[in-house]
């Protein structure tokens, strides 16, 4: 079955969504984030959606899902390249993030990560 | 042919009878008030005089039935020049068109009485003749409006570039001075831009100054607020400046709720946090 | 094609202000599994860019049909969606009715409430899908299924 791969960088796991996901995959996802940062005693996770032309709410709250998550596990989740339309479509359905850092590409996210893991 | 004898007709006409149909449309156009320039018509009679010249050589040619072809071009030419401007000068494309259907009332006379011992003949030639300036006056309306519809375009192309202009005041920090009353649909455009530019530019900070705006109703508020909203999603942050005192009051009674936004007086004030926000700083030296 | 039971699928005019509208290109898919949720959202885009809608209306209108279509196969136990253009005058417009023969929904009020991080509401995000269209009607008895009409039209 399809997985989406997640590579890993350090104490960084990085994860660039390129596909359509459904939902399925989305869990999927979801559950193997959570074990590599286990395994991989991950203190940050990256999660690339410059490539997503829609993000919604099953989607959404998978990413919400995935930080708390991360949070548990003392890993901190930083989402980047959210395009101008997926930002104003997800404001306009009411979907916030809270509890999810962004920033605006790799490099700006890679840095608040390693910021945020300094502490 | 039957148009070619009407073609012939016309040219000798014309050729014959210049001065006279001239100032029979010239009169016809004052009695309209339709002529256009404040040279007292000069303009005007210039162009009358070139049309009838150069419709005389066109109808020489032989075919009064399709202005598509290669003998109406240099009229053609002239009917677009004419209709263009008297675009710019802010006729009505109806306006334009009687420029050359008038032209029928100076010719009429004329044709009567060189054809009145011939019927057949007058009635084919009032016939090719009344065909052929329908088609040109409908060509000048034709002219008339794409070349209006480029002015528009154009103007609301300047119109945009002027409303949106997203400045890079440093590196990180862009700048969005508001002008002008802002109207959802422009908002809409507006913010937007703003977003796009925040990702060409990779900016982590976005100032959005409202000094040049008068006021702020509920739904531009909201726009606002959204655009602050989706810039956060995005990973970039934006601080509101230029908050006039009646704004604020509007705001208020509104019910708009700026808690999570940093809002300052003056676009120095945003630029000073902004700086801050990015890990620069300025300073001065005494020296001089 | 279509046994539903729901009305909405009869597609009655006076539901809409679309009265006097030209109904092209209409096609139905399948709503049985997540790749056909898929399948739908590239399709609705397809069709937002063929009509030559902005990226933002394109965005809104894909994601409005990805949220009814999950609510149609997760609660209503899967069903339909018809797509179709739709021309008013030089106005032009998407529309999609989505239909299943599920349970229905017996609390309207709650369901068209946001309820995504709150976990009021029932989830559904029918209020916010309504929010991203133009035009948005709900059809639907306990016991009888659901349908559920969004319009957007190319601003």
């Amino acid at each position: 079955m399809e997985r989406i791969p997640i590579l890993r960088m350090g104490k960084l796991l990085l994860v660039t969504i390129q596909v359509d996901m459904h939902d399925r995959l989305a869990m999927t996802l979801q559950d193997d984030l959570t074990d590599r940062i286990v395994k991989d005693e991950a203190k940050g996770v990256l999660i690339d959606i410059s490539a997503l032309d829609l993000v919604d709410s099953f989607i959404g709250r998978m990413i919400s899902n995935t930080a708390a998550m991360a949070r548990v596990l003392d890993a901190t989740t930083v989402v980047v390249g959210m395009q101008p339309a997926v930002a104003i479509t997800l404001v306009e359905l009411g979907l916030t993030l809270t509890g999810v850092k962004t920033a605006l590409n790799v490099e700006k996210g890679v840095a608040l990560l390693e910021k945020s893991m300094r502490r | 042919m039957s148009t070619n004898n009407d073609a012939a007709q016309l040219a000798t006409l014309i050729q014959k009878f210049n001065e006279p149909i001239l100032q029979g449309w010239f009169e016809q156009l004052k009695s309209k008030a339709m002529t256009f320039d404040s040279g007292a018509g000069d303009a005007t009679r210039k162009h009358c005089a070139q049309f009838l010249s150069l419709l005389g050589a066109a109808a020489q040619r032989g075919q009064l039935e399709n202005i598509e072809g290669r003998e109406w071009d240099d009229v053609r030419q002239l009917l677009a020049e004419v209709s263009a401007n008297r675009a710019r000068q802010g006729a009505t494309p109806s306006e334009t068109a009687i420029f050359v259907f008038s032209l029928k009332q100076a010719l009429f006379p004329f044709l009567r009485s060189e054809l009145e011992k011939q019927p057949e003949q007058l009635a084919s030639a009032t016939w090719s003749i009344t065909g052929l300036l329908e088609q040109l006056g409908l060509y000048t309306v034709q002219v008339f409006q794409e070349s209006r519809d480029r002015i528009i375009a154009r103007q609301q192309q300047e119109l945009l570039e002027l409303s949106t202009p997203v400045v890079k005041l440093w590196q990180n920090i862009l700048a969005l001075p508001l002008i002008g009353t802002l109207d959802s649909a422009r908002t809409q455009v507006v913010m937007e831009n703003l977003l796009q530019k925040i990702i060409e530019t990779g900016a982590a900070i976005a100032i959005i100054d409202i000094t040049g705006v008068p006021t702020v109703d509920t739904l531009v508020a909201q726009h606002l607020l959204k655009t602050i909203a989706a810039a956060r999603l995005m990973g970039a942050d934006c601080i509101i400046s230029g908050i006039r005192p009646q704004i604020a009051q509007t705001i208020v009674h509104l019910g708009v709720n700026l808690e999570d936004v940093i809002t300052k007086a003056t676009l120095a004030d945003a630029f000073l946090i902004a700086l801050e926000r990015t890990g620069a700083k300025i300073t001065v030296d005494n020296k001089g | 094609m279509s046994g539903y039971a729901t009305p909405a699928f009869a597609f009655t005019p006076n539901l809409l202000p679309i009265a006097g509208a030209v109904v092209q290109q209409s096609q139905t898919l399948p709503l049985h599994s997540d790749e056909h949720v898929v399948m739908l959202r590239k399709v609705v885009r397809e069709r937002a860019i063929e009509l030559q809608f902005g990226l933002v209306d394109q965005t809104k209108l894909v994601t409005a049909a990805s949220e009814i279509a999950r609510n149609t196969l997760k609660y209503g136990g899967g069903g339909e969606v018809r797509l179709q253009n739709l021309m008013i005058g030089l106005k032009a417009g998407i529309c999609l009715t989505f239909v299943d023969d599920g349970p229905g929904i017996v609390d309207m009020e709650r369901a068209l409430t946001d309820g995504f991080t709150s976990g009021g509401g029932l989830g559904l995000g029918l209020g916010g899908a309504r929010r991203l269209v133009d035009d948005f009607e709900i059809c639907t008895a306990p016991g009888e299924g659901t349908a559920v009409i969004l319009i957007k039209w190319k601003r």
